[in-house]
């Protein structure tokens, strides 16, 4: 009766000690929640939201205080990940926080770029190439479509350019079916 | 159970060559339509009047531009070069004038325009310098490197680079190379021809690949509707002692690399490993050929073989140079048949519509079909799906179509991606068998499509958060140290200027700014301390120096007043001087009318009395009061105001 009881206790001494290790051993950094919420959301950093970017309108999600449709560029598809992920009912885009547009890239016309900086300060990835007094240029591939750059420019020399289709980035379509009209025949006719 | 249906299969059959072979699962036998096109040899095509030569005519990276319009080129001469590892370079397939660098319409399911270089033939078909390479006595990673600048691809249709597929990486060595010569798909009839009439050149060849890979075997597979080809490569074989020609049955899609291995071989290989992991490598017939002509003749990829069938009068191969028009190559063949309605590049099992008539031919056209409704009659409307399995049965990578077409159809992409979407070759066997008449494969490639782009779209996004993220890291860290560069410019700086400064009130700041600084380093090790401290001390150092600079100018400005018109060598900024000195002086004077005004003011308050106004009836207590306060006043050194205005 008393081995038992030992035996037990003994376990679970051991198994005690054993998980509190693993808890230090295992520790998770950060909060898991707002990476998996920050992995659903596009990294535009537009914020259009109404946060300073994805992480900060994740944090906001995951405490409750954001609503999961204020991303326009994540889309339909994005406020719909977020609703599954956070266990809530799905709704619709808001629409103050701007409506989905198609992907684009941001351009500098750089004949009339002045090299003030202004753009390269505000974008959020670091995406603009330049320096004081002399031509800045967006690195493409770079570049979120985040639009930030253009409020900021004195000499309005950075316009939206959206991303043509090429045959690179071309998408085999969903698969539909023709529906012809059958040409009306004697049979049909009389019917 | 099994070995007696074998045997008794075998009996049936007969004792044939294909009894060596083994059996992949699936397949189907669609009708070969190879005829029409095997009665007449291959063709040289006339010089057409322009070429266009698309950028992407291989998998891989773009290459790089090397002309200029208006060059002149000689024939093989390189255009464009191959840039990172996976790509080809681009060479003139004849002597001409570069007359266009633009972006036209290419052979591609999209339709879409992309960049092609014109090239207009002078008509002479000059070549350039070609340098054959004597590959025996050459090291073999000379041979790959020259191999790179020759442009050749695979000439199957996947053209894939060939000089990635024989450069030695150091991972598991090839023991078997495998020609594929099997030819699968319907109407298609180039490698046949090419082997009918080049088997020797092609047996070459061979020997080139099997030094490059190191291979000891060499397997050439045909199918057994090529009894032709067949004959002369094994005629053309016999001097090679490991190389072995194996007719398999027909049965699309035997042409696939991984059903030709296992046919030839019998190794299956694992959908995640590649065929060199197990020793194989697979060339093309006609890929083998155009390397031999390359180190034979130094002959860059310039042209290849090209079936041009179906709707048209005269069904034939021809040799066509890279880049010539599609309407060319129908005009040769004797042009269209009434009815034709468009054109299929490819086989018509896995090929594609032509989006225009305007397009040249590339690396990748191994047959063009003028189709009409006749040949290809337009799907019937798609019924619902009933479970049959008939797609399951015909696939020949054992995938289960049914499950990937509902996957598909929903965009449950992931779940079409666990049950190997991604391993699905879009032979198009289970479209073909299908009684509901689905377009199953455009529903995988549709769905290969969506989770491609998604996943670059979420490449994307993991490196703008990373880019993001280390912006952020940066701004915090450079805010960091411009506090820290502060405090210390301030905590040096500081002695020095309360010398300079003489107002007492700067001094004060100053000092009081010292003192914050002083106790500052004494709990430096908080930043955020430092930093406020910092920001406290520059703002106390703003004000004082804003004041010092309005007394400086009061002071100035009556200096300057006096100094006025001082000399400037620029009449534009002698002229502003002047106006901005006029300005100083209106405002000088209205400062010094006021000072007289108030003077004045005070003088006529003197004349008026230098005692009040009411002294007469004042009480002796109140006269008593000012007396003594006159006389505090003179005592203290003060006179009156009427004495003072006097």
């Amino acid at each position: 009766m008393l081995t038992a009881l030992y035996i037990m206790i003994g376990l679970a001494l051991v198994l005690g000690v054993v998980l509190g290790i693993s808890a230090l051993a295992f520790k998770v950094e950060g909060d898991p929640l707002v990476a998996r919420i920050d992995a659903i959301l596009p990294q535009t950093q537009c914020g259009q939201c109404g946060y300073p970017g994805c992480k900060p309108y994740a944090i906001a999600i995951a405490k409750g205080e954001a609503d999961i449709n204020q991303c326009p560029p994540g889309g339909d598809a994005g406020a719909h990940a977020l609703a599954d992920l956070m266990g809530v009912e799905y709704k619709p885009l808001n629409a103050e926080h701007g409506t989905p547009k198609p992907k684009s890239v941001a351009f500098i016309d750089e004949n009339i770029c002045i090299g003030c900086t202004l753009c390269i300060q505000a974008c959020p990835v670091d995406a603009i190439l330049g320096a004081a007094k002399h031509m800045h240029t967006i690195i493409a591939s770079e570049c979120t479509g985040c639009e930030l750059c253009v409020a900021p420019c004195p000499v309005d020399c950075i316009s939206m350019h959206p991303i043509m289709e090429t045959p690179d980035n071309w998408k085999w379509k969903y698969p539909v079916i023709p529906i012809k009209a059958l040409p009306a025949t004697g049979s049909n006719a009389s019917l | 159970m099994n070995s007696i249906i074998r045997f008794v299969s075998r009996l049936i059959q007969g004792p044939s060559s294909l009894a060596d072979v083994h059996k992949f699962n699936g397949g189907v036998h669609p009708a070969d339509h190879k005829q029409e096109s095997t009665t007449r040899p291959i063709a040289k095509l006339a010089m057409p009047e322009k070429l266009t030569l698309p950028l992407r005519q291989h998998v891989g990276y773009i290459p790089k531009i090397k002309v200029h319009v208006g060059d002149h080129v000689l024939k093989g001469q390189m255009l464009a070069e191959a840039e990172g590892t996976v790509s080809a370079a681009i060479h003139a397939p004849t002597s001409g004038t570069v007359t266009a660098i633009s972006e036209e319409i290419i052979p591609h399911p999209s339709g879409l325009p992309d960049m092609c270089i014109t090239l207009t033939p002078d008509g002479k078909d000059t070549w350039g310098s070609s340098q054959p390479v004597d590959w025996r006595n050459t090291a073999k990673k000379d041979l790959v490197a020259s191999l790179r600048l020759s442009g050749i691809v695979g000439l199957g249709g996947a053209t894939f680079p060939t000089h990635i597929k024989v450069r030695a990486d150091g991972k598991s060595p090839v023991h078997t190379l495998v020609i594929n010569a099997a030819e699968c798909e319907p109407y298609i009839t180039c490698d046949d021809m090419l082997m009918r009439e080049r088997a020797d050149e092609i047996v070459k060849g061979i020997e080139i690949v099997q030094y490059l890979l190191g291979a000891e075997n060499c397997v050439v597979g045909i199918e057994d509707n090529k009894p032709e080809a067949s004959i002369a490569m094994s005629a053309a074989c016999k001097a090679l002692a490991n190389v072995a020609v194996k007719v398999v049955p027909t049965l699309y899609p035997s042409g696939d690399a991984r059903r030709l291995i296992h046919l030839l071989l019998g190794i299956e290989i694992p959908h995640d490993k590649r065929s060199t992991d197990v020793g194989v490598q697979v060339f093309n017939v006609a890929t083998v050929l155009a390397i031999y002509r390359y180190f034979a003749f130094g002959e860059p990829a310039v042209s290849r073989i090209v079936t041009m069938t179906g709707s048209v009068n005269t069904p034939q191969n021809f040799e066509v140079l890279f880049g010539t028009p599609l309407q060319s190559l129908i005009a040769a063949a004797g042009g269209a048949k009434a009815g034709t309605t468009h054109y299929i590049m490819g086989g018509p099992m896995m090929g594609f519509d032509l989006p225009t008539i305007d397009v040249p031919i590339t690396k990748a056209a191994n047959c063009i079909i003028a189709a009409t409704p006749d040949l290809f009659a337009p799907p019937p409307p798609a019924m619902p799906c009933i479970r049959c399995t008939r797609c399951a049965e015909a696939c020949p990578v054992n995938l289960q179509p049914q499950e990937l077409y509902w996957f598909s159809k929903s965009d449950n992409f992931e779940k079409a991606r666990d049950y190997n979407l991604f391993d699905c070759i879009e032979c198009g066997c289970c479209t073909y068998v299908c009684p509901s008449d689905i377009p199953l494969v455009q529903y995988y490639r549709y769905a290969k499509s969506e989770i491609i782009a998604a996943d670059k779209a979420k490449e994307a996004a993991d490196m703008a958060r990373e880019r993001n993220e280390f912006r952020l890291e940066r701004i915090e860290r450079e805010k960091l140290e411009r506090a820290q560069k502060h405090a210390e410019r301030a905590a040096s700086a500081k002695p020095e200027g309360s010398k300079t400064e003489a107002a007492t009130s700067e001094a004060k700041t100053t000092s009081e700014a010292e003192k914050i600084e002083a106790e500052k380093p004494a709990n430096a090790t908080n930043a955020d301390d430092a930093k406020k401290a910092a920001i406290a001390a520059a703002v106390e150092r703003a004000k004082a120096l804003k004041l010092a600079a309005a007394q400086a100018q009061t002071t100035n400005n009556q200096e300057k007043a006096e100094v006025a018109p001082a000399e400037s060598p620029n009449p534009a900024d002698e002229q502003a001087k002047t106006a901005d000195d006029q300005a100083k002086k209106d405002k000088q004077a209205l400062i010094a009318a006021a000072i007289e005004r108030a003077k004045a003011q005070k003088l006529a308050a003197a004349q008026a009395g230098a005692a009040p106004k009411n002294i007469e009836n004042i009480s002796p207590t109140v006269q008593a009061e000012i007396n003594k306060i006159d006389t505090i006043r003179e005592k203290a050194g003060l006179t009156t105001d009427s004495k003072d205005s006097d």
